[in-house]
Order: C-alpha cells, then structure tokens, then sequence
C-alpha cells in the first residue's frame, strides 16, 4: 500500500486510479468513486481515516473499478478541499507543465 | 534498417494476442491487480500519477519515417497527441488508457514496433549512438551488434526473472555518445593490431541511488564470441546478484562488492564453459545478414563546397547558428547530420507533438534516407542529409519548432517527466528546466558559455541521468516541499565522472539562481579553451561552494 499521508494528519481522503483508463478518482461519501476531489469523503482524526479507507477498499471488490487505493492528507478551505503535497494536487489537476490537459482542463474548480 | 523476418513478426503478433486476452481477463475482474501488474509491466505498461503510461521500444533509438507517422497516428486517436523521448531512446505516451492498449499494440506491431521489455527485470533496448552509420572515425555501424543483441536478449528465457533490470549500449566511436559506462554492460568497438574488429566489455555501471562508472572486464573479445561473453556476465549477474534488497540488486552493486578482478575471474571461467559448448558463437554469415540490413544508403558523390549554403548562413543568422550548433560533420563529402533540438526554448526536453512527428517524418523522405533517429540526450537526429539541403531542411524544422539552435549548450537539457506524470518521482524537473532555459535563452550568452550539459530528475532514480551532468539537479522532497540538490563535474562520454553534491539542496525559488551563481562563477575562472567541465575539473568543487553558500 502506498503511503502518501503524514502522521498526524487532521484531515484525509481516500484516492484510487480508474482501472479502465488510469483516471484519479476520489471515494465520496455515497460509496462512489467521482472524478473530482471536491466530491470526496473527507475523514478526520485517524480512526475515522482508517474506517474510510476500508471503506474505499470494499469498493475495490468486485477489483474492477479501481486500482491503488489510499490515504491522503487534505486541507478544508472556504473555496473548497485542497490536497495538501504537492504530489496529490498534481494528481488532482494534471500536469503542471500542460494546464491545457488534466482535470483542470475538464473540471471547474478543480484548483480549490 | 533492421526489417522484421517471418520470426520477428510471429514473435511480436502473438504477444499482442497474449496481453489482449491478459487485459480483457482484467477488466472482466477475473484478473486480480496482483497477478496482472507484471503483466502489464512485461508489456510496457506502468500506473503513473494522471494516468498509464505505455513505453514504447525503439530499438537502438532507429526509427523509419513510416514507423513515426504510425506513433504520430496513436497520440492522435489514442493519446494526447504528444510523446516523450526518454533517456533509453524509447517514446513514452503519457495518457493511455488500459481498455485502449490491445489495440495501440496491434498499430505497433504493424510497423513492426512494440513494448516488449520496456520494464521488467530483463534485458531492456539496447541504446546507441544516433550517429551510427555517418560519423567520421566509426570503426563499424554499431547497430549491427544491437540488433544481434536484441535477437539474442528477446525473451530470453534464462534472463527474463533477472535480480533487476538490465541496460546495454554500444558504441563504436572513440568519443562515446552512448553512455555506455553508465549501463550495466558497455560495449566499445574497437580493433586489435591485425586490424580485426573487437569488443571492449565494461560492466557495472549505472546511475540511480548509488551512482557508479563501468569496470572493464574484457579488453577484446572477439566478435564471434561477444553473445558468449555477454550471456557469461548475464550467468555470473543471475547467480550472484542479490535478490533479497531490490536497491542492491543491480550488477553494479555485485561488481562494487566482489570487486572488478573477481568479477572478471567470473566472467571468464563462466565464458570459457559458455564457448565450450559452441551454441553461441556468431557465425560470420549471419553478421553479414544483418550487416545488409544497416549498409550505407545510396550517397551520391557530392563535393564538400557548397557556396550556396555558406551564402545563406552569412544572409540568414538563425540558420548559421544552427548550422555552427545542430549540423555535425558526416563520414562522406557533401553530406552532413542533422540533430533536431527537442529542447524549444521554454518548452518540455523531449516532447514532440504528433504534427511535429508528421513534419519530420516528411523531411525525412524527402531528405534524409526516411530514417529518424533518437538521441539519448532526447533529441533527434537526421543522420544523412545533403549539405545543399541543409538550407531547405533547417526552414521545414524551423516551422514547426525544431530547430533551436542549442545542441549541447545550457537550454539542451535532460529532463525526466519528474513529479508532473511520474509516480515515483519526488519533484518536478520539467519546470526547473523550462525556466532554466528561459534564463538562459540568449543565445549570445548560450555560446560565451559554451558546451555544458545540465540534467535533472525527479527522483534518485536518475532517469534524468543528474549524476553525469556537468550540472545535475535532483529534486527532493522534504515533508511535501521540492527541494534541489545540485552536483557538479558529472560526464557521461569516455571521460564519465559521478558529479559532486556541492551542498544543501535549494528551494524552488532558488534553484535557478544558484544554476546562474555556478555559471557566473564557472565563466570568472576558466581560462583560454575550456569549456565548463574543463574549468571545474581544473578548480574543482571549493570556489563554487564558497559562491553558492556565501549568498545564503
């Protein structure tokens, strides 16, 4: 399993990769897998996080949705949830050397 | 060029066969991720961060034109109509989807193209030098030994679970273009006082979190009897080699612990019992086959003086830059190599668009034999065009964006795709070096510089190849923040050299200014001739500590 969380962190989401086409995707609070990080469960506290992602995980069965299922630190601001590394907002929007391809291409207010 | 034979084909078509069900079994569910992970690996597809990746061999980094038209046509209809060159010559699109991959690997092999260990712990493509077949001073093409090489290494079945991955290159020139003792095995053409053609065998190089330069192990072995002495490295590696810590697996690290005399004993006793046997030594009838396939094409007999083009570049500057720094001397009179700058400035090192591939693929009919090469440097390369084309071929590249007149210069820089696509990387190098090359993108200032190579990667595994820079840049990350470590004196050609760290990392805002700080610092101490690796082997790291620190 990917670690891509900090300890400690306040506040976590769960993201996987679409396993048709490799899109990222993010576990909403409706056991769906939504294109947009604004759709996603957010956890807080570290038992909540763990509840989430295997929660996220029992979606993976029947394992053909998704592939690469894990924890990811996140920030609540006013205009919206953030991803916190720089890694995972990237992931979120898409190259940063092509901001004519990726999520923030597709999705309004996929920058939150 | 190599054409596939009947085998080559069969080979090639029942893999895509293969993996088509593999992948039809996954998304149906009853393949789980665990078991079809190395399957998609053994076909060149990785998970990266937006999307998959698929890489995509280019044997030798030789392609036709029709093979480029046909990687033009995927990023149209399967991709985003772009791809990246890489450091192994190979072409890595960025967005493919799984469902979509069967058929990318059905287009492929109808050029005779695919992903065949493009990962995986096997024997990967073999790299080369992009001038092969045109420098002055080549002792024989070395792609001949390539694709004997990859005949030999194709599903090899003693070296397909190999402890790790297994690089080799070749070259055939005394100034090595190919990186070959930064590879696990580098073979250098060479020839012995009777004029016969050998091969000097290095063995253990390779970048990655514990940078090393080659050992030689073989001073000259004979042409019939390199696949044996190849496939008794392989054995010794495939014994020997630790299998328990991925980061120690590589040959380099067996080599570094048992030490190159050992290593050579090894070697020998294996190749010994190998060339006993027979089964592998090369018959000269079959070289010759293969030798056909890379004859030199049909060069008209051209006088060397061309006036009209010496009167174009003294009317058009921008293409007398480029001749002095992308055109490069050819073996025959009247013709010259064309290298074809993927590093516009500002732009992504190694990218080229689906309409840039088209318009080279043109130029490459109509110009140069219809043969394109990849250069590791990720750049590309016409390898025989006309000097009285020169003009003609330099206006259609610079249409389209390819005709940065930077070869070799500070804004001709390595990059790997970095944190921006990849998934292992820690940082981004894309956007170092495109604002790197906008800093630097006087091309007045660019010459007073002079030839300095600057690579950077992502991540310690060095795909960017920032130990053997003149200046190499490693992003780190420290708690979610991209930091720059810079190393200095790094070489990739016969002088190879693991650079220097020259100290704390940088941040994102200042990495470019201590990039400029080096230079400025470089261009006060060289003397008469130098260029920046000359300078810093002759100072070394001290007066560029001092600079870099004082100002933090």
């Amino acid at each position: 399993m990917a670690q891509h969380s900090r300890k400690g962190a306040q506040f976590q989401a769960v993201t996987a990769n679409r396993l048709t086409d490799g899109i990222v995707v993010y576990l909403t609070a409706a056991n769906e897998w939504s294109v947009s990080l604004q759709d996603a469960d957010v956890a807080e506290g570290k038992e909540a996080a763990e509840a989430l992602l295997a929660r996220g995980q029992k979606f993976y069965v029947p394992d053909t949705l998704v592939v690469d299922i894990y924890l990811f630190e996140v920030e609540k601001t006013d205009s919206g949830i953030r991803a916190s590394s720089v890694r995972e907002i990237i992931r979120q929007a898409g190259p940063t050397v092509r901001t004519d391809l990726g999520k923030q291409a597709e999705i309004d207010g996929v920058h939150a | 060029m190599y054409r596939y034979d009947q085998f080559d084909q069969q080979l090639v078509d029942e893999r895509v066969t293969e993996f088509s069900g593999q992948v039809a079994r996954r998304l149906s569910g009853e393949l789980a991720e665990d078991d079809f992970k190395p399957l998609r690996l053994m076909n060149g597809v990785y998970l990266q961060l937006h999307s998959y990746m698929l890489r995509i061999a280019i044997p030798y980094g030789t392609l036709s034109s029709r093979q480029v038209r046909k990687l033009a046509e995927i990023e149209r209809v399967y991709d985003k109509g772009y791809g990246h060159f890489t450091t192994r010559q190979n072409l890595q699109l960025h967005w493919p989807a799984l469902k979509d991959v069967p058929a990318i690997l059905r287009e492929l092999a109808s050029v005779e193209m695919h992903c065949i260990q493009t990962s995986g712990n096997c024997i990967r493509n073999t790299t080369s030098d992009h001038h092969a077949g045109a420098v002055p001073g080549e002792l024989e093409d070395p792609r001949v030994i390539c694709e004997i090489i990859r005949q030999w290494s194709t599903f090899h079945p003693e070296f397909s679970y190999l402890p790790r991955k297994f690089k080799i290159a070749v070259s055939a020139t005394e100034h090595d273009r190919a990186a070959i003792r930064i590879h696990d095995i580098g073979v250098q053409v060479v020839t012995n006082a009777a004029g016969e053609i050998g091969y000097e065998v290095w063995v253990g190089g390779g970048l990655g979190r514990t940078p090393i330069i080659g050992k030689k192990v073989g001073d000259f072995v004979p042409r019939e009897d390199l696949l044996a002495f190849l496939e008794s490295i392989l054995r010794v590696y495939n014994m020997f080699g630790r299998r328990d810590n991925s980061y120690k697996a590589r040959i380099k690290i067996l080599v570094h612990e048992i030490g190159v005399e050992d290593m050579r004993r090894q070697v020998e006793a294996e190749f010994a019992e190998v060339k006993a046997r027979g089964a592998l030594q090369l018959p000269d009838d079959e070289v010759a086959r293969i030798q056909k396939y890379f004859a030199a094409p049909a060069w008209e007999n051209l006088s060397d003086d061309v006036p009209e083009i010496d009167a174009a570049v003294a009317k058009d500057k921008g293409f007398g830059e480029w001749m002095r720094n992308n055109v490069s001397t050819h073996k025959m009179p009247g013709y010259s190599i064309v290298n074809v700058s993927l590093k516009p400035i500002g732009l992504t090192p190694g990218d080229c668009s689906a309409d840039q591939m088209d318009v080279l693929a043109d130029i490459a009919d109509k110009y140069a034999f219809s043969e394109i090469r990849v250069a590791h440097e990720q750049n590309l390369c016409l390898a025989h065009v006309r000097k009285r084309d020169l003009y003609e071929v330099y206006q259609a590249l610079n249409a389209s964006e390819l005709a940065t007149p930077n070869i070799g210069l500070i804004t001709d820089q390595i990059a790997c795709p970095g944190l921006d696509y990849c998934n292992l990387a820690n940082a981004r190098s894309i956007v170092i070096a495109q604002r790197l090359s906008e800093r630097f993108s006087d091309i007045e200032f660019q010459k007073k510089i002079g030839r300095l190579h600057v690579n950077m990667s992502g991540c310690i595994n060095a795909c960017g190849h920032h130990h053997v820079g003149h200046i190499g840049i490693l992003g780190v990350d420290k708690k979610g923040v991209e930091y720059y470590q810079v190393t200095l004196g790094g070489a990739a050609d016969e002088t190879a050299a693991v650079g220097d760290i020259v100290g704390p990392a940088f941040t994102e805002g200042e990495i470019i200014d201590a990039i400029d700080t080096i230079v400025e610092t470089y261009l006060g101490l060289r003397q008469d001739g130098e260029i920046f690796i000359d300078t810093y082997r002759r100072v070394g790291v001290q007066p560029f500590k001092d600079k870099l620190y004082a100002t933090h």
